[in-house]
């Protein structure tokens, strides 16, 4: 569903990807994993071109996003996205937030977006918050009310750019099981994440990143119990 | 000795609160206008294209570095001396008075919008919101709260140098100030009275201001 073909991306001197290919099924649930800087967040935000790679390939559904004739807003909306800072926008309520894009991209009627806004939200466990302002919510239900504000675009794809770290300890879990449940419903999900049970436990499939490039990639169990490479094996020492 | 002639006040009251509607109206068509023009260039400076960008640098950099006065007599004068007339001294007044706030408000709109987080764009636009969409729904509601105290005293300015269409002829309090001072010589009385009708007009935007700004603070 996604295939990323050699990406390349440099800010500046700074040569952030070095050549990143990899390919994404649906249903699938990916956990990227590496140390700061080492380009997994740069690789997330290509997905969406919220950063434009300066080479390489990036094909959703077949279709070339990176090619210059290829609308972005189509792309867009089909590609959730979580903020590690949630991005709320907090002059609006929760249900705000998360009716704005259906309303506005999809031109549906707001008669219908509410009530399904308010699933969702009940979805994240936040009914009672459906009201409230950003400001007036906890870290964990603002991420909460995120998730559900991607989850309105009904997206074939959701990426999550660190979703728990800037979150409480006490706050990561009512988030991380909130993405669990979208994983047991088959939601196609990359996940940048320094929550390693987490990734082993839900992800399908790990890519650590090292350097700019995918340095390995396999199941949970095997990188996680029997990396193969020296510097996955360094980086999870450090780690676990 | 200070001997002060209130009945000239009295008399005059009158003909000077006729000169502050003036004053009034012609402000709010340029403080409206001026934020239309504010709010279009301002967007214009943080253009992707630098086309528009350069036009807009320029109106901005060019209207705040000519006097007003000069901007003034320019519109009224000098335009109608290349066949160009603006027949209502008020209209001139209130075209001049846009096209300088406007370059003004402009500068406040930018740095409004450059100061709203990049997330809350990135976030609009990730959602498959378009960049105009991302703007108005998003980045322009949460600037123009966080303008309001620079715009106010961008109004403000704006009201007190209104009285300098008093070099065209427009029939707003300070010329109207003018007009009694020929006719009485009563200088002193006047130009105070004019002063504090200038400030019970600014004073009275400035409180509603603040009321604005702490109601729309509550929200968010």
């Amino acid at each position: 569903m996604i295939k990323a073909v050699n990406v390349h991306k440099k800010f500046g001197n700074l040569h952030v990807l070095k050549g990143v290919s990899a390919q994404i099924k649906k249903g699938e649930v990916i956990a990227i994993i590496g140390s700061s800087g080492s380009g997994k967040s740069t690789f997330l935000r290509c997905l969406n071109l919220l950063e434009i790679p300066d080479q390489g390939n990036i094909f959703i559904d077949g279709m070339d996003i990176v090619s210059r004739s290829t609308n972005l807003n189509t792309i867009r909306k089909d590609v959730g996205m979580v903020f590690q800072q949630f991005n709320l926008f907090p002059h609006m309520s929760a249900l705000q937030n998360v009716m704005l894009a259906p309303v506005n991209v999809k031109k549906m009627n707001s008669v219908s977006v509410k009530n399904f806004a308010l699933e969702l939200i009940a979805k994240v466990g936040l009914s009672d918050k459906a009201n409230a302002y950003p400001r007036q919510l906890s870290g964990g239900q603002q991420q909460r009310v995120a998730i559900a504000r991607a989850l309105a675009m009904q997206p074939k794809v959701i990426l999550f750019d660190e979703p728990t770290s800037a979150l409480d300890p006490e706050m990561i879990n009512e988030v991380l099981t909130v993405i669990q449940k979208l994983a047991q419903e088959g939601m196609t999900m990359v996940i940048v994440t320094h929550e390693m049970g987490f990734a082993r436990e839900v992800a399908n499939r790990v890519l650590f990143f090292d350097d700019g490039v995918i340095l390995e990639e396999g199941t949970p169990a095997s990188i996680f119990d029997n990396p193969s490479q020296v510097r996955t094996r360094e980086f999870l020492s450090k780690i676990l | 000795m200070l001997d002060l002639d209130m009945t000239v006040v009295w008399d005059n009251l009158p003909y000077m609160l006729g000169g502050a509607i003036i004053t009034i109206q012609v402000s709010a068509i340029a403080v409206t206008a001026g934020l239309v023009i504010g709010s279009l260039f301002g967007l214009a400076r943080i253009s992707a294209y630098w086309v528009i960008r350069v036009l807009a640098s320029v109106y901005v950099e060019f209207i705040r570095g000519t006097p007003l006065l000069v901007q003034i007599m320019f519109i009224y004068f000098g335009l109608a001396s290349i066949g160009i007339t603006i027949e209502s001294r008020l209209l001139a007044g209130a075209l001049a008075l846009s096209i300088n706030s406007g370059a003004y408000v402009a500068e406040i709109v930018r740095a409004g919008i450059q100061s709203i987080d990049k997330g809350q764009m990135e976030a609009a636009r990730s959602l498959g919101l378009s960049y105009l969409q991302a703007m108005r729904h998003v980045i322009l509601p949460q600037a123009y709260r966080r303008i309001i105290p620079p715009l106010v005293n961008e109004f403000i300015m704006l009201i007190k140098d209104s009285s300098l269409l008093s070099a065209i002829g427009t029939a707003e309090l300070m010329k109207r100030a003018q007009h009694i001072r020929a006719r009485t010589f009563a200088d002193f009385e006047i130009l105070i009275s004019i002063a504090v009708i200038y400030f019970i007009i600014t004073f009275t935007l400035s409180k509603a201001a603040d009321y604005l700004e702490r109601r729309t603070r509550i929200r968010d």
